[in-house]
């Protein structure tokens, strides 16, 4: 449904040399599909959004929607915005105040090519209204809606017209946590419900991991590793992704052997590390061994078993309600754990750290 | 299948009209350049010629001679000096005085004092310069009469015709104007900067005098350079008081050189010459210090109160004064002409005085033909001056802030560029414009009308720029991406966000171009006869009581259009 081929976004930086925003990616959303751009602040990921929007115009490349090529560097074709079967929900949400809420929503039925009877209209914006459960506050103006509302309102406006394709940037960030939680959902099901093609930008990882199908991780203006949520989170491909998406600890290391289903030992200063190893690495490879905190298991007596096991010291440990937030030093290295809250440990313990072969993951160092 | 095909260099936006709108930054610019330009251009260069409208171009320097060099010359300069910096000064020390008071202190009823410090704008120079001759002139003047017999003096204290009489009545104009200035600096001082002055030990006259004062100084420094200017610039109290005491400024000599027979163009141009040298760089000098003291600014954006200082026992001399303020300079103006449009003529009050009370100069008004062009005059070209200029002014800060087009920055300077032109300049350099040029509007309304719409333009683009900076990008994207055009954006979402900053910049115009003197003088002849030239014209041949009920009338129809304009518009209900 939308295709972004070897796209580039230049912004002119004061001398002439541009910085470049977005540099050259290549993707496809999928007809029905949540595909959701995941990057910090500054990564190209609004930038490439408001490219397929048209709000603004790329340097090169091509961009096609609903089959329709919208933008080509090429044959010099550039569709405005306002001619893209396009629905769009903008971070600040852009209500416009002079209008009230019926009106807001039935401005993209008063404007362009289709000229539709008020009746329909009516019947139109209504429904539009009832999908977002703001039915009985049409003839408020807009501005007396509370945020929560007046994001339900731009997300009506924008699907009033049935677009092909809806595009989302960053429309959770200004709500609070637990409104945000419920929208998280409500909005999945709607996209679910309508199976529109939904195109979501977000820096919010827990975003990303719940409602999406497909997750795009970006940085510095490049596609970083592109895979189904659980793939992202669970395998990672460079340190960039392990770092950006949940917290994560690291160890450095180098390869010391290489086994044969993905697996292998790397032999860091804390001790030897059996692990999971990135396809492609080979012995003496320098790799950065990755961890998640909630992997990580404690134990205040030595275990049985030997594989993976280092001394440390408990650095602090903080009860955060849902688990216990330990932090153990472990020679030079400092790892962040979420233990079980029932685990009866103190600052300056003595501790046994196990890391689970199954859970950690080696990846190249220099990424 | 529609596409549109856009030269690679353009960063414009998808909302941006298509090929014929790229016409239309260049033909502002034409525009701005026509109305601020070239006039300026015909100025200097008329300034060296030997005569006005040469068929050959000779170079001299007679004029700036005889502007310069003549016997005139030194005590031009001094008066001029001493009246914009006494001016300057007096209202600095009054406005700040009366800002400190209202927003700094604990003095009683401070809060609607406010308000009524703004009342006298409403007042046009000229008759505000009428009023204190009425108070305060030598002979007759009602507050020196009762002063006389209050303290059993001898003479009269006080005479209007004098130079420090032409800094007092300047001043009083100007105050509202100052007061505005230093409350808005008032009130963004951060009271933690104090607070941790007292923390660190330092009592209050310390902490005022290290901290408080010092903070100020940049605000103080640009504000007492704008009056200084502004001062500099003003025909109004020069003409109404200057003249008749012979005590001439440069504003004087060029309208006096224009009024010689015949008029000594040359002369006139290479004073406004010099005078908009002077001007323009003053306006520098004050934006240049404006940015400076951004340093200073102490706002965060956290809503804050500023501390109060207690008076104690002494903010009911603080009332006193806010009181004696009000009634003596906001409130007797007014009172004192309402007062002598009721008088068949001028004398000092007494009780058979109350007896003479009578309608006949407002009689006498209703069947004078010349009244009622000039009021028919005024009206017309203050509102079509001022829905030209925030028409064209909307378009400009369109261009200049929304549409992205390259060099449309050059748009924004060339529309400020007449708030460096005094008003008298401005008349001079399009007098000698359109005697060069043949295009028969010179005597005109019209040539009235292109004057005001030119120096009303910077603050038209005040007023809309201040609008559309409001206006957030992301709702006229919003509207793009719902599918409107341009021109259904620009219709249905952006004019109606700036509707209130074009109403507001409207009612201002409106107001300043009834008001306007110094430019309509030496360009409003005959017909074209606007009030306020009315007004001066017949003050000068001693009809002072009529002159008086004209002010009332004036000021009684200024009121009128705005309160009007401001209902039929006033659906300016935006609660954000």
């Amino acid at each position: 449904m939308i295709e972004v081929k070897s796209l580039v976004k230049i912004f002119a930086d004061g001398d002439n040399a541009g910085v470049k925003a977005v540099n050259d990616i290549s993707f496809t959303v999928e007809e029905g599909r949540f595909y959701t751009l995941l990057g910090p602040s500054g990564c190209g990921k609004t930038t490439t959004l408001r490219c397929i929007a048209g709000l603004e115009k790329a340097n090169d490349g091509e961009i096609i929607v609903a089959g329709k090529k919208v933008y080509s560097a090429r044959d010099g074709t550039f569709v405005p915005s306002y001619r893209r079967p396009i629905g769009m929900v903008f971070q600040s949400y852009a209500i416009w105040p002079h209008l009230t809420v019926f009106e807001n929503v039935a401005f993209p039925l008063r404007v362009g090519k289709q000229r539709l009877g008020n009746e329909a209209i009516r019947k139109k914006v209504r429904g539009a209204l009832e999908q977002v459960e703001l039915g009985s506050y049409e003839e408020r103006m807009a501005t007396q809606l509370s945020g929560g509302q007046q994001q339900r309102l731009a997300l009506a406006r924008a699907l009033v017209r049935e677009p092909k394709v809806l595009l989302l940037d960053e429309p959770l960030s200004n709500l609070d946590a637990k409104l945000r939680e419920r929208m998280r959902v409500e909005l999945r099901e709607l996209q679910r419900r309508l199976r529109i093609t939904t195109l979501y930008v977000t820096h919010d990882q827990i975003e990303a991991l719940s409602m999406s199908n497909v997750i795009a991780v970006m940085n510095a203006g490049v596609i970083v590793q592109e895979g189904a949520p659980r793939e992202i989170y669970l395998q990672p491909k460079t340190k960039f992704v392990a770092n950006f998406i949940g917290s994560t600890n690291q160890l450095d290391g180098q390869v010391v052997k290489v086994g044969t289903d993905g697996t292998g030992v790397v032999g860091t200063e804390a001790g030897e590390i059996a692990c999971a190893l990135l396809a492609g690495l080979s012995q003496g490879a320098k790799v950065v061994v990755v961890a998640r905190p909630e992997s990580i298991v404690l134990h205040r007596n030595k275990p049985p078993q030997n594989e993976n096991l280092l001394e440390g010291k408990v650095g602090a440990a903080m009860f955060l309600g849902e688990y216990l937030d330990c932090t153990v030093e472990v020679g030079k290295s400092v790892f962040q754990t979420h233990q079980h809250h029932t685990l009866q440990i103190r600052r300056g313990d003595p501790v046994w750290v196990e890391l689970p072969a199954g859970e950690c993951m080696a990846l190249p160092a220099e990424s | 299948m529609s596409t549109v095909a856009l030269p690679r260099a353009a960063k414009a936006g998808s909302y941006i009209p298509r090929d014929p709108a790229l016409l239309v930054p260049l033909l502002g610019a034409g525009v701005l350049i026509y109305l601020a330009v070239l006039p300026l251009f015909m100025l200097v260069m008329g300034s060296f010629q030997a005569e006005v409208a040469p068929r050959e171009f000779v170079y001299t320097l007679k004029n700036y001679q005889a502007a310069y060099a003549s016997e005139y010359t030194y005590s031009t300069f001094k008066n001029s000096l001493i009246f914009a910096s006494g001016s300057a000064a007096l209202t600095f020390i009054l406005g700040t005085l009366l800002a400190w008071l209202t927003e700094r202190t604990n003095t009683p009823l401070r809060g609607i004092f406010v308000p009524i410090a703004v009342v006298p704008l409403i007042l046009p120079g000229v008759l505000e310069s009428i009023a204190w001759i009425f108070l305060l002139s030598p002979k007759f003047g009602y507050l020196n009469v009762w002063l006389k017999d209050l303290f059993g003096l001898q003479t009269l204290p006080f005479n209007v015709f004098s130079l420090p009489g032409m800094i007092w009545v300047h001043s009083v104009g100007q105050v509202p104007l100052a007061f505005l200035m230093m409350v808005a600096a008032f009130k963004s001082m951060d009271p933690s900067l104090e607070e941790s002055a007292m923390m660190s030990g330092a009592n209050t006259w310390q902490t005022f005098r290290r901290v408080t004062f010092r903070l100020l100084i940049p605000t103080a420094g640009s504000v007492l350079l704008i009056l200084f200017v502004r001062t500099l610039e003003s025909f109004e109290t020069p003409a109404l008081i200057g003249i008749p005491a012979r005590l001439y400024v440069y504003t004087s000599e060029i309208f006096l050189a224009f009024n010689e027979y015949p008029p000594d163009y040359g002369r006139g141009g290479a004073l406004a010459v010099g005078l908009l040298v002077l001007s323009a760089l003053g306006v520098w000098l004050y934006t240049r210090s404006t940015k400076e003291s951004k340093k200073f600014q102490t706002v965060t954006g956290k809503a804050f109160r500023p501390r109060q200082f207690d008076l104690g026992a002494w903010r009911w001399a603080g009332l006193g004064f806010l009181i004696v303020y009000f009634v003596f300079v906001v409130l007797l103006p007014f009172l004192v002409l309402l007062w002598a449009s009721f008088l068949p003529f001028f004398a000092p009050p007494s009780w058979d005085g109350m007896q003479k009370l009578s309608l006949e100069n407002y009689r006498y008004l209703a069947g004078f033909r010349p009244f009622w062009d000039a009021m028919k005059n005024s009206i017309i070209l203050a509102t079509l001056a001022a829905t030209a200029a925030m028409s064209i002014t909307s378009l400009v800060a369109w261009i200049v802030y929304k549409s992205r087009l390259p060099g449309s920055w050059i748009l924004d300077f060339l529309a400020f560029v007449p708030i460096t032109v005094p008003g008298i300049v401005l008349g001079m350099a399009l007098i000698l414009l359109y005697v060069a040029f043949p295009i028969p509007i010179y005597g005109t309304i019209w040539v009235l009308l292109i004057a005001y719409v030119t120096r009303f333009i910077p603050y038209g683009m005040r007023a809309a720029s201040g609008s559309i900076l409001q206006i957030h990008s992301e709702l006229e994207e919003a509207a793009a991406a719902s599918g409107a055009s341009w021109w259904e954006t620009f219709r249905r979402v952006t004019l109606p966000l700036l509707r209130p900053g074009l109403v507001a910049g409207w009612i201002y115009i409106c107001i300043v171009s009834f008001r306007e003197f110094s430019t309509s003088v030496l360009l409003a002849t005959g017909e074209s006869r606007v009030l306020s030239i009315l007004l001066f014209t017949m003050f000068e041949q001693g009809q002072v009581t009529v002159v008086a009920a004209i002010g009332v009338l004036m000021i009684a129809t200024l009121l009128s259009i705005v309160a009007l304009f401001y209902k039929l518009t006033g659906r300016v209900g935006l609660q954000t």
